[in-house]
Parts: structure tokens; C-alpha cells; sequence
């Protein structure tokens, strides 16, 4: 068949497979109908639920603003999909074009769309993470159990890791008026996403709003009663908290398992994909009928030195989602690029902070409006004379024009005056990101590939 | 020059009822400088989206009195500091925060919102008041008197008093109009001494607030102590003259054109009266399509920047022609073409980034629940002239009279 046949039969009658209900997923599986694809759709999810939005289960639904049993995705149109829900892909046949499940059944496809996002990182130490009472927060389960127990008074919530889930935890359970104590590897929360300078400003948002919070040590332990509730944590400064509930926040898993040995270029990192969404194989070579797209896609930005970045960002899993499936049925030459600069938003303790670009990447900043004191400003990250990213406190409706300085690899320092800039903000400082080889709850952005210009990467191919 | 400058045309009266075929043009100089030491013209959508959003842009009242804009609103001149769209951050966001504690979200979620059901007895009242008629104005019989009744509520101004604001508030929205020809300083006295007049006449209001607190915005303005303080007694007074100014005067253009492009458009009139819920649309296509504001004059550079290749020099006045983004065929698909079905309206009706419309969402629900009223209770209306005359000013464009025929008012 001539490329533009199976391409017209693809649309008319082809087979789409889709793993990953959710953010992604749905969002692919309702730009393909939207596109004009007729044939048919099976959307396979390991959650029994119906694709539901995560970023309120750290938000609005701890703070008792929805119910976490209702953050079911808005619809934008029908999809008439074949849902196989609550059984999970257990395996990939790429040269048989099958999914396998986990109830034994298998699934063709002509095109396939990975989209099966990352999974909380649970508590190392594995008989402690069973102790009821601990938790993670990741799923709509997590937040309908996490829910329960803080509605039921816990004289103490413990969350392991200032990362952004974890403060907002923290932020959810102040607002209850429920003690918390916090407890962070790194100097400060949001250390490893946005640096010091600005962890130093959420360092002091925990302790205003009453946050227990303990920088620099690690949790060596968590210690159960008679019954198998968890009763205390121990930390490396030898302190012990007592506490009701651990939610442990250590950043996020990639769900690549069920890859392993399909050939594709499936690791713990992610996907890689090139920047059409077209997964590549163990051997570096672009497959053409499996897509991949959201937070388990890495792919390669031009404006990050092609480097390979992860993203766990809720708009970037939606436009990467739309990208991927529009190519996936669309002839070379029509195909798009993914190329989203980065952005990420949280809320907590009552302030609204975005970030875009990659703030990890900048080694020095520069705050350009508001100040670091008022807890309203905007921060501007620079990397080798340009401007990578930036943050805002306060501040988001600025937040467009920096987006086009990075987007224009504007120079660093930023030199032109601008409104409301302070006299501390005239100089760059140092961003004072931890050392990377220093693990922290991770930031949500990762960059895990290697720069054209690496040479430190040494190829031995096997020897047969 | 052999003809007038496209500025002069656009400010010239002439051309008042229909100025987008000059948009168009000026939308093919997408920065327009025409004369020296005059304003910088950006027109095309996404240059004005950037502007709004831009920090090098200043719309302080002392940026603006350097580069020669005509200011109405000096502290020297009029003793009330300039409100807070004449400012910039942080003074700006403090006031703003201040100001919305009472009147949006986080604070009063609800304050619009709760109004529906009052603002659904004005309409009626005020269609009923037209009962008999075979022809009316609905300007001054609907689309003034209706939002003036809902700002005078929200801030506890006394209604009957409209005759005594409207003539300082007159000279003041003129002043807005931009002077082209240069000499109008006559023109700026006026409107200094009517805002020193309106300030000194809330002041009367609010000094009662102050001892007797009511369930109204002023009362709030005054006895607000959030965590930024509460505002001194000038800063309550510019906040209240921009609210009583701003919370009228705009939605009495959003209706009327309203109404207007209803009237052109019988069709969409009919599919509006069988389904109320197509309000929310025509309303934002509306701010798409003959959007109240016309152009945002009140902006200077306070950095050379470059847009399109042409460097606007530190210290120029910028015109943010919002109306002709909004029809920028770069931006949106057929754009002349008045289009409820639009799933894509992100417009600049209401500007965008820190000073975007304040009173947005009340304007939004006055105007969908005036349309929606119109159009189920008007028997038969129809344009008695068109297009209609208009108003003198520029900036905030509407027709004065919209004079229409009917069979009668439905119950
Ligand atoms: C608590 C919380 C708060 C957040 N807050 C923000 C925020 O404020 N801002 C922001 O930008 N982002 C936020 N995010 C991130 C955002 O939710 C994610 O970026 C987004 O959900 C990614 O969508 P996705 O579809 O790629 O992956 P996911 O939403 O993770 O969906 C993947 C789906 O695939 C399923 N799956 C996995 N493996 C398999 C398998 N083998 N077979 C079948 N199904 C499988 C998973 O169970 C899951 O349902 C937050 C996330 C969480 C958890």
C-alpha cells in the first residue's frame, strides 16, 4: 500500500491503541476524533476510573473544596472509545503490533499512544511503607484515603520531601488547622525545581504559617505501634516526631516496567521520543507506529540544547497529547513538533507560584519585579549569558513576557529597567541549586539526556 | 502631508460609526509613528497581547506627564493621587488587591455572582418602564440608567445624585478622548476641577461610611484591613471616582453595541431569545467584535523596545489599538464577522495582564442578563436608523442615541 493509502485507511479504519487513561491520554483520544479519526479507539487503563484531573488531590481536595471522588476530567468532545479500565498493559509485542494485559487478553493496534505517566516513589523501606497511616498521593485512592484520615483530626501529619506536592500537603493541612511537620533533605522546599534563593522564600512560608518544617536531614526511619499504625519518625539529627500520618513525598517513578525487553527505548528516565512523539527504540531508531506523550515522554527541546527533558507538567501532558496524536495519524510533511516551554503552577499557603523554562538549568538569578521579602516577585534564571526560565510569586500575569525571553534566548543579566524593580534586584546571584548528584525529592523537570557537545559518554558496542 | 494622518482619522469624529476599515489599514504599519513626539500605534493582536504583558511599559501617571501625554489626573493639579490604572506595581497591585478584597475572589467569591437576581429586577423594572412605546432610546431609557443603577448600589452612592455626578463624570470620560490637535487645555482644567469636585463629593459619602459602615463597597474601601493595610483617605477616594467612572460607562457601550449588532444580526437575535444560554457567547464575541474600549492610550516605554524590527524609543507613548487586534485575521479566522459560534474568542476586550479590566465579570453578567432580557421582551424591534449617532469619544466608543421600533413590550 502507498504511504497516503494506509494513511487513509488508518484514519477510515485503523486501529488506535491508547495505554494511560488519563491527562494524556484522554486529551490524545479526543484530538484524534477531532480530527477526523473513524476507526477504532481503545483507551486501556490500569485505575478503574474514568481519566480524573491529579493537580486538585494536592490542592482543592485536601483543602475540602471537591470531592476527591469527583475531579473527573471535563470532556471536550466524544471519543467513542473501547474502555478497557482497571486492567493494566502488561507487556508490548512490537513486531506483532500487541498490547498485553494483565487479564491475559491482548490488543492489536496499528498506531499505539504510551501514555501510562509516573507513579508516587513510595518509601524505600518497604515494611514501613506498609504501616497504615503512611501514604503517598498520586492517585484518586491516595487522596480519598489521605482525605479520610485528615478529616478525622490527626493530632500530627508528617511529610516527608518539600518538594511541591509535599508543601502543598503541608499548605492543606495548616489551613485545617492541623499540626505538620515537614521534613526536607535539601536547605529549604522547592530546592531542587526552583534553588536556594527562592527555597529560602519557601522556607519561610512553611515556618509563618505554622509548618514544623526540618531542612537538611533525612528520614532514617518509620516506626509502627503494636497494631501496625505508624506512631513516629526518626530523623538523622536523632529527633523523633510523633505523628498519626506520614505522607511521603519523594518525587515520582516513571511507569516504563511493563516495557521492559518490548525493544523500545523504555527506561527508568522515561521514553525517549523525538520531538514528533515518535518513541525510539532501544538501538536510538525512531519507531513509527508507537507515540508517546506526557510525563512519561522525554524528549529533546532545541532551546535546552537538545538535551532530553522530562516533564511532569500538567500543560505540557496536553499539548504534547495533542501533538502526538495529530501526527500519529498525519503524513510526514504535515507532521508537528512538540517544542512547549516548560510551565508549572502551584498553589500554597495562599500565594500562586509558575515557573517557565527550566529554572533547574539556571546557575544564576536575577529578581527582576517585586522582591524576595514581600514573597511577590519575579525571579529570571540565567544559564551561559541567556535567560532559561523564571518564576513568579504573586506575579503570574507578567509571566508571558519572560516566556518569550526564553524563548528568544534573550541575553543574562536582564539590563533594561522594568516596573517595579528593586534595588536587590540589579545584580544576578547565584541560584544555589544542591549539587545534582545529591538525590532530593527531585524537581519537575528533568533533564535526562546528554547535550550534542557531551563528550564524556564513551560508546562500547557488545562484542558478539 | 496632503491627507490627514491615519491617527487623526482615526480620532476624527467622521469616522466614528465605522472605524475598522482604518483598522485594517493600520494594521498593515504594525508599529505606526507618524509624528514626531507622537504616539507609537500597535495594532496586530499578538504585539498588543505582548505590550500588555511587557514590564517596560509603564502606565504611571508621572511616565506619562513626562512624554506629554495629556494627564487629567496629577496629584498637583487635583490633590487625589492618581487611581490605580494610572500606576504601576507595587503601588498599583497594592491598591488593586486592596479594592478587590471587596468585590472578587479570594475575599467575595460571590459578590457578583449573588447580584443575578438583583440585577434581573433592574432589567425588568426597566423594560416595563417602556411598556407603551412604539419607539425608544434605549441608551437613555435602558443601557445608561441600568448599569449606574448597579455601580451606584455596589458602592452606596445614592442613586438620586446621578444628575449631580453625570456632570462632573462627562467633563472626565471626555478628558480620556485623546486630544490630536494639541491644545486642549482648557479641555484637562475641566476635567481637573470635575474630579477634584466628584472626589470631594464621595468624600462627603465616605466620611458617613466611616461612622456607619453599610453592606456596600465604599463602607469596605474604608474599614478594609487586610494584610496590606488599609488605603489612606486619598487612595479611597481615586479608587471610588475610577469604580463610579469605570463601573458605568463601558457597560453602557457594551449593551448598547450590544444591542446594535443584534439588531444587524436578526438571526442571531432570534436564536438568542429561544436560548438564553447563547448570552455568554454573543457577550464575549461581542468584546471581540465592537468592543467598548476602543484603544488603551495611557502607556509610555520606559526602555527602548523593539517590536516588529521598528525600536520604539525609551520615554514614547505606546497606543494599544485593542479594536483592531481584535479583528486581526492573524489572530482569528474571519474576523470581520460577528460570530457567536466562535469556540476561540480570546480577546482584548477587556485588555490583558496587571490592569485587565477590573469590573470584568460584573460587566460580563450585566450585559448577558440586558441582552438576554432585550431580546425575549422586545416585540418585533428594529433599527430605526443606522448606523446610529454616536458619541464623541474615541477611546470609549458607543452609539448616544440607539433609537429602535417595536410592536410593544412581551410580559
Ligand atoms: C497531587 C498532584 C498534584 C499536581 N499538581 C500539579 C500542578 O499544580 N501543576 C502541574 O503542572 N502539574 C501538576 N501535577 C502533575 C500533573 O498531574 C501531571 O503532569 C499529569 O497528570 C500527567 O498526565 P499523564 O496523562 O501524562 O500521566 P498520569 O496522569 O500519571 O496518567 C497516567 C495513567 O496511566 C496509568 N498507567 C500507568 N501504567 C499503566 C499500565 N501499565 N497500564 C495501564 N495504565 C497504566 C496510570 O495509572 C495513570 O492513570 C500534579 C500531580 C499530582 C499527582
Amino acid at each position: 500500500m502507498a504511504a497516503e493509502d494506509f494513511l487513509d485507511w488508518l484514519r477510515r479504519e485503523g486501529r488506535i491503541v491508547i495505554v494511560g487513561a488519563s491527562l494524556a491520554g484522554l486529551r490524545a483520544a479526543e484530538t484524534l476524533r477531532a480530527e477526523g479519526f473513524a476507526g477504532s479507539l481503545t483507551m486501556i487503563g490500569d485505575e478503574p476510573y474514568e481519566p480524573y484531573d491529579r493537580p486538585p488531590l494536592s490542592k482543592a481536595v485536601l483543602l475540602g473544596k471537591a470531592s476527591p471522588h469527583h475531579t473527573e476530567l471535563p470532556r471536550r468532545r466524544e471519543i467513542d472509545a473501547k474502555w478497557r479500565l482497571g486492567v493494566a498493559a502488561t507487556g508490548l509485542d512490537m513486531g506483532a503490533k500487541r498490547v498485553r494485559l494483565a487479564d491475559g487478553d491482548e490488543v492489536e493496534y496499528d498506531r499505539l499512544l504510551i501514555a501510562t505517566g509516573v507513579r508516587a516513589r513510595p518509601w524505600p523501606k518497604e515494611a514501613e511503607a506498609q504501616l497504615d497511616g503512611v501514604f503517598v498521593l498520586r492517585t484518586r485512592d491516595d487522596a480519598v484515603g489521605l482525605h479520610r484520615r485528615l478529616k478525622a483530626s490527626p493530632r500530627r501529619v508528617f511529610v516527608i520531601g518539600a518538594g511541591f506536592t509535599g508543601s502543598e500537603i503541608a499548605s492543606a493541612c495548616r489551613e485545617h488547622g492541623i499540626e505538620v511537620t515537614v521534613a526536607e533533605r535539601a536547605g529549604a522546599p522547592l530546592v531542587g525545581a526552583l534553588g536556594g534563593v527562592v527555597g529560602a522564600v519557601a522556607a519561610e512560608l512553611h515556618r509563618d504559617n505554622g509548618v514544623d518544617l526540618r531542612t537538611g536531614v533525612m528520614v532514617t526511619a518509620l516506626e509502627g505501634d503494636t497494631v501496625g499504625r505508624v506512631r513516629a519518625a526518626h530523623l538523622s539529627d536523632g529527633s523523633v516526631i510523633e505523628t498519626d500520618l506520614v505522607v511521603v513525598s519523594l518525587g515520582a517513578t516513571r511507569n516504563t516496567d511493563w516495557l521492559a525487553g518490548s525493544g523500545l527505548g523504555a527506561g527508568p528516565r522515561g521514553i525517549a521520543c523525538d520531538a514528533g512523539c515518535r518513541a525510539f527504540d532501544f538501538r536510538g531508531i525512531v519507531t513509527d507506529d508507537i507515540f508517546v506523550a506526557g510525563d512519561v515522554a522525554r524528549s529533546p527541546h532545541p532551546l535546552f540544547g537538545y538535551q532530553f527533558l522530562s516533564l511532569e507538567h500538567w500543560g505540557n501532558a496536553i499539548t504534547q497529547a495533542e501533538i502526538a496524536a495529530h501526527n500519529m495519524i498525519s503524513a510526514s510533511a504535515e507532521r508537528r513538533p512538540h517544542m512547549w516551554v516548560p510551565a508549572f503552577w502551584s498553589s500554597q499557603f495562599g500565594v500562586n507560584i509558575k515557573s517557565v523554562g527550566v529554572p533547574s538549568m539556571g546557575d544564576q538569578i536575577m529578581i527582576t519585579q517585586g522582591s524576595l521579602a514581600e514573597r511577590r516577585f519575579i525571579g529570571v534564571y540565567g544559564y551561559q549569558g541567556r535567560v532559561i526560565a523564571a518564576v513568579s510569586f504573586d506575579n503570574t500575569r507578567w509571566l508571558e513576557f519572560y516566556q518569550r525571553l526564553i524563548e528568544t534566548a534573550a541575553p543574562f543579566p536582564v539590563e533594561f529597567p522594568t516596573v517595579d524593580r528593586r534595588p536587590e534586584g540589579r545584580q544576578p546571584i547565584p541560584s544555589d541549586f544542591p549539587d545534582p548528584s545529591l538525590p532530593t525529592h527531585g524537581p519537575t523537570v528533568t533533564l535526562s539526556g546528554y547535550s550534542p557537545s557531551d563528550r564524556h559518554l564513551v560508546f562500547t558496542p557488545a562484542r558478539h | 502631508m496632503t491627507h490627514a494622518s491615519l491617527l487623526r482619522r482615526i480620532t476624527d469624529y467622521a469616522n466614528r460609526a465605522n472605524p475598522y476599515p482604518l483598522y485594517t489599514e493600520l494594521r498593515k504599519t504594525p508599529v505606526l509613528h507618524e509624528e514626531d513626539g507622537g504616539p507609537y500605534l500597535v495594532s496586530s493582536y499578538w504585539d498588543i497581547e505582548n505590550l500588555l504583558h511587557d514590564p517596560r511599559i509603564s502606565s504611571d501617571a508621572a511616565n506619562l506627564a513626562a512624554a506629554g501625554a495629556d494627564e487629567a489626573g496629577g496629584i498637583e493639579q487635583t490633590g487625589l493621587p492618581p487611581s490605580f490604572i494610572r500606576l504601576d506595581p507595587p503601588e498599583h497591585d497594592r491598591l488593586r488587591r486592596i479594592a478587590n478584597r471587596s468585590f472578587g475572589p479570594p475575599h467575595s467569591p460571590r459578590r457578583i455572582d449573588s447580584m443575578r437576581g438583583e440585577l434581573a429586577e433592574i432589567v425588568s423594572g426597566l423594560i416595563d418602564g417602556l411598556a407603551d412605546a412604539q419607539q425608544i432610546d434605549l441608551v437613555d431609557q435602558f443601557a445608561y440608567p441600568f448599569p449606574v443603577t448597579v455601580i451606584c448600589r455596589l458602592l452606596g452612592v445614592p442613586r438620586e445624585d446621578e444628575p449631580r455626578f453625570r456632570a462632573w463624570v462627562d467633563p472626565l470620560v471626555a478628558s480620556l478622548d485623546p486630544d490630536t490637535s494639541g491644545n486642549d487645555t482648557e479641555r484637562k482644567r475641566a476635567a481637573q476641577e470635575a474630579r477634584m469636585q466628584l472626589g470631594m463629593y464621595l468624600a462627603g459619602l465616605v466620611e458617613q461610611r466611616q461612622k456607619e459602615p453599610r453592606d456596600d463597597m465604599l463602607s469596605e474601601l474604608v474599614t478594609s484591613h487586610g494584610p496590606d493595610g488599609p488605603m489612606t483617605m486619598m487612595e479611597v477616594l481615586s479608587t471610588a471616582v475610577l469604580l463610579l467612572i469605570a463601573g458605568h460607562e463601558t457597560t453602557v457601550n457594551l449593551i448598547t453595541n450590544g444591542m446594535l449588532t443584534l439588531l444587524r444580526h436578526p438571526e442571531i437575535l432570534q436564536r438568542l431569545r429561544e436560548d438564553p444560554g447563547l448570552a455568554v457567547n454573543i457577550v464575549e464575541e461581542l468584546l471581540r467584535y465592537e468592543p467598548p474600549v476602543q484603544l488603551v492610550p495611557q502607556r509610555t516605554c520606559i526602555a527602548d523596545i523593539e517590536v516588529r524590527g521598528v525600536t520604539i524609543p525609551k520615554g514614547s507613548r505606546i497606543w494599544l489599538v485593542l479594536a483592531a487586534g481584535n479583528r486581526d485575521p492573524e489572530r482569528f479566522q474571519d474576523p470581520d464577522r460577528f460570530d457567536p459560534d466562535r469556540s476561540d474568542i480570546q480577546h482584548l476586550g477587556f485588555g490583558s495582564g496587571i490592569h485587565s479590566c477590573f469590573g470584568a465579570p460584573l460587566a460580563r453578567l450585566e450585559t448577558q442578563i440586558a441582552l438576554t432580557e432585550l431580546a425575549r421582551r422586545l416585540d418585533n424591534p428594529r433599527l430605526v436608523e443606522d448606523p446610529p449617532p454616536y458619541r464623541q469619544n474615541a477611546v470609549l466608543r458607543g452609539p448616544r442615541h440607539l433609537n429602535i421600533g417595536m410592536d410593544g413590550v412581551r410580559p
